[in-house]
């Protein structure tokens, strides 16, 4: 265990490193000088070269790129060329909307997916297992921003009942924030639900198959109990693992979301810094986006090896 | 050849996925298909006298906002959502396929390498990378393509693998080795044909999700440009004009929905019947 653990270590810090590495280097060749955006085009020369001097951008690029990873590792982000705020301050200010929204999406698709996967499950080949399978068919090939606009057109252009977009802010009270965030929680949800669903329901009757539930059922237990009592729990292994998967996407995946809604979060900060060539937000976001995803991959694989000891020694089957 | 191709349509037409996802995908191709040839409306033609109108004799879903018609635009998005879609499947098996074979037949390092350069491409979410790289090369669909393609290739390099595994325990390969073939020969001339059905199958699943993509990126503006056009920025367009026009929305995302559904119960269908043993509680 031991062994398994330090060369997952091992591994981890390497793909970070390497996505760190590429990140950085990808984003130099990018055409456009960080500093002649910040001035405009009339700026002198030699307040180009000064500006230049002051971030640092006339160090050879090796240097610059220890520098950045050093800073990372301190929590240090810089700052943002086009807001003149530190970085993280500017995540922090959209984690606040993106976070709960990628929580509540996980909430809602869970509550949707789980209960609809076990049905399908113990109605297997029935006309409800197969009403299921279509919302889940239908729920993958939506695309969600389409959704989105059919939630708006019905909620907001018809009924007028909740906003068509834009935030209220923390500040104005639970209610209207929570009501900014409700559309957009149910089309995040949507596909995630549908993905969830399929996932369910299909660990759960291959479980079923296995001959500890024959045995039970032997035994007299009725089909609610063993659902409940044994195939559920070994059923979610799988289910727990695509959620963990689900969370670190929903958090980038919000971008087209955002941007739907106009949401100030995480999605929409990383889309306009791109557009204006705000290079250390986008180099900052990608990389950390990218190590919560390595990082969920790392502990999923742990978790696996606890619960399941054949899966230690099994790294290159 | 086509004895195996007709065991498989005789196969699949038992198939309720296959013969609905079927259908839907053959009108799709046959819409796109027909655009070379024939629209009801040359899709440049900008006529704001008649603009927003709903469906009617001349415009059967309408204009829009310029006064183009709806239905032309669909149909020259079809064209574009497929050639963007297959050129990107075309990246993923041009590069990942032979990564796959490669990493199977050598195993030990090169496999580690390439199995953990896979993770790490997948560890990006591929929206987000995506839209880096339309960033960095301008919008458009070639680069839309590259951007879409580029997240194939570890699908398609891991299938492979996955299937190659397998096939490397079975007899007739020790018997090829046996013989002195090496193995980049059997890998092409044994390895690549029995992991045909798999890669089919994976083929029409990344069909879909190129679909989906290439509506995500041209809906945020960084896809197809106009005066082409495509049904992510038909819907981009339309949330202009939600209030007076709702119906400019439901068309494209309907034409988007329909597709993908087709092809991903042709895909599914696809597997039951080219593989029975694939086949998983779906």
């Amino acid at each position: 265990m031991k062994i398994f653990l330090f060369k997952r270590l091992i591994t981890m810090i390497i793909t970070l490193l390497v996505a760190s590495s590429v990140v950085f280097f990808v984003l130099e060749i990018l055409p456009g000088d960080p500093a002649a955006v910040m001035l405009g085009i009339n700026a002198e020369a030699d307040t180009l070269a000064a500006l230049r001097a002051e971030l640092g951008l006339d160090k050879p690029i090796a240097v610059r790129y220890l520098g950045w990873l050093g800073d990372l590792v301190q929590g240090d982000l810089g700052i943002s060329y086009t807001y003149d705020v530190p970085v993280s301050e500017l995540i922090m200010e959209r984690v606040i909307l993106s976070f709960p929204l990628a929580v509540l999406s996980m909430i809602l698709s869970t509550l949707i997916a789980i209960p609809l996967g076990i049905i399908a499950a113990s109605n297997h080949s029935k006309p409800m297992d197969f009403l299921v399978m279509i919302f889940s068919q239908l729920g993958i090939a939506i695309p969600n921003f389409w959704f989105a606009l059919l939630l708006i057109i019905f909620f907001s252009v018809f009924m007028g009942v909740l906003p068509a977009g834009g935030f209220a802010g923390w500040e104005a009270g639970m209610i209207p924030a929570l009501s900014s965030l409700l559309l957009p929680t149910i089309a995040l949800a949507l596909p995630q639900a549908a993905i969830l669903t399929r996932v369910t329901r299909s660990s759960l009757l291959e479980v079923l198959k296995e001959d500890y539930i024959r045995t039970a059922q032997a035994k007299g237990s009725s089909l609610r109990r063993t659902l409940w009592r044994h195939a559920l729990r070994n059923a979610m292994i799988p289910v727990v693992t695509i959620m963990g998967l689900q969370f670190s996407f929903l958090l980038a995946g919000t971008i087209i979301i955002e941007n739907v809604f106009y949401l100030p979060g995480i999605g929409r900060l990383i889309f306009q810094a791109i557009a204006q060539r705000d290079l250390i937000v986008v180099k900052n976001l990608v990389i950390l986006l990218a190590a919560s995803v390595i990082v969920i991959n790392f502990i999923v694989d742990m978790l696996y090896a606890v619960i399941d000891p054949r899966l230690r020694g099994t790294q290159n089957v | 050849m086509y004895e195996r191709f007709v065991e498989v349509f005789s196969h699949g037409m038992k198939n309720r996925n296959f013969v609905a996802g079927g259908i839907i995908t053959i009108a799709f191709f046959g819409l796109a298909l027909l655009s070379y040839v024939w629209s009801p409306h040359p899709i440049e033609n900008i006529n704001i006298s008649d603009k927003l109108l709903s469906p009617n004799a001349k415009y059967l879903l309408g204009t829009d906002h310029f006064g183009r018609d709806i239905l032309s635009m669909l149909i020259m998005g079809a064209k574009n959502s497929i050639i963007v879609a297959f050129v990107a499947i075309g990246i993923g098996l041009g590069i990942g396929v032979p990564l796959g074979l490669v990493a199977a037949s050598q195993r030990g390092w090169t496999d580690e390498f390439i199995m953990r350069f896979n993770d790490f491409t997948l560890a990006f979410p591929s929206l987000i990378s995506a839209i880096m790289i339309t960033a960095i090369m301008g919008p458009g669909a070639v680069n839309s393509i590259i951007a879409i393609g580029i997240f194939n290739i570890p699908v398609f390099a891991r299938v492979v693998r996955g299937a190659a595994l397998n096939i490397w325990k079975k007899e007739f390969i020790l018997a090829a080795l046996s013989s002195g073939k090496s193995k980049t020969r059997i890998s092409i001339e044994h390895v690549l044909p029995n992991t045909s059905s798999v890669l089919i199958v994976q083929a029409t699943i990344q069909f879909a999700i190129g679909i989906l993509a290439e509506a995500g990126l041209s809906y945020l503006g960084l896809g197809t440009q106009p005066p082409a056009a495509s049904w992510g920025k038909m819907l981009n367009e339309a949330q202009t004009f939600l209030h007076f026009a709702p119906q400019l929305a439901i068309y494209p995302g309907m034409a988007i929905a329909l597709t993908v559904l087709g092809l991903n119960l042709f895909g599914d269908g696809l597997r039951d019947v080219l593989d029975p043993k694939l086949r998983r509680n779906r």
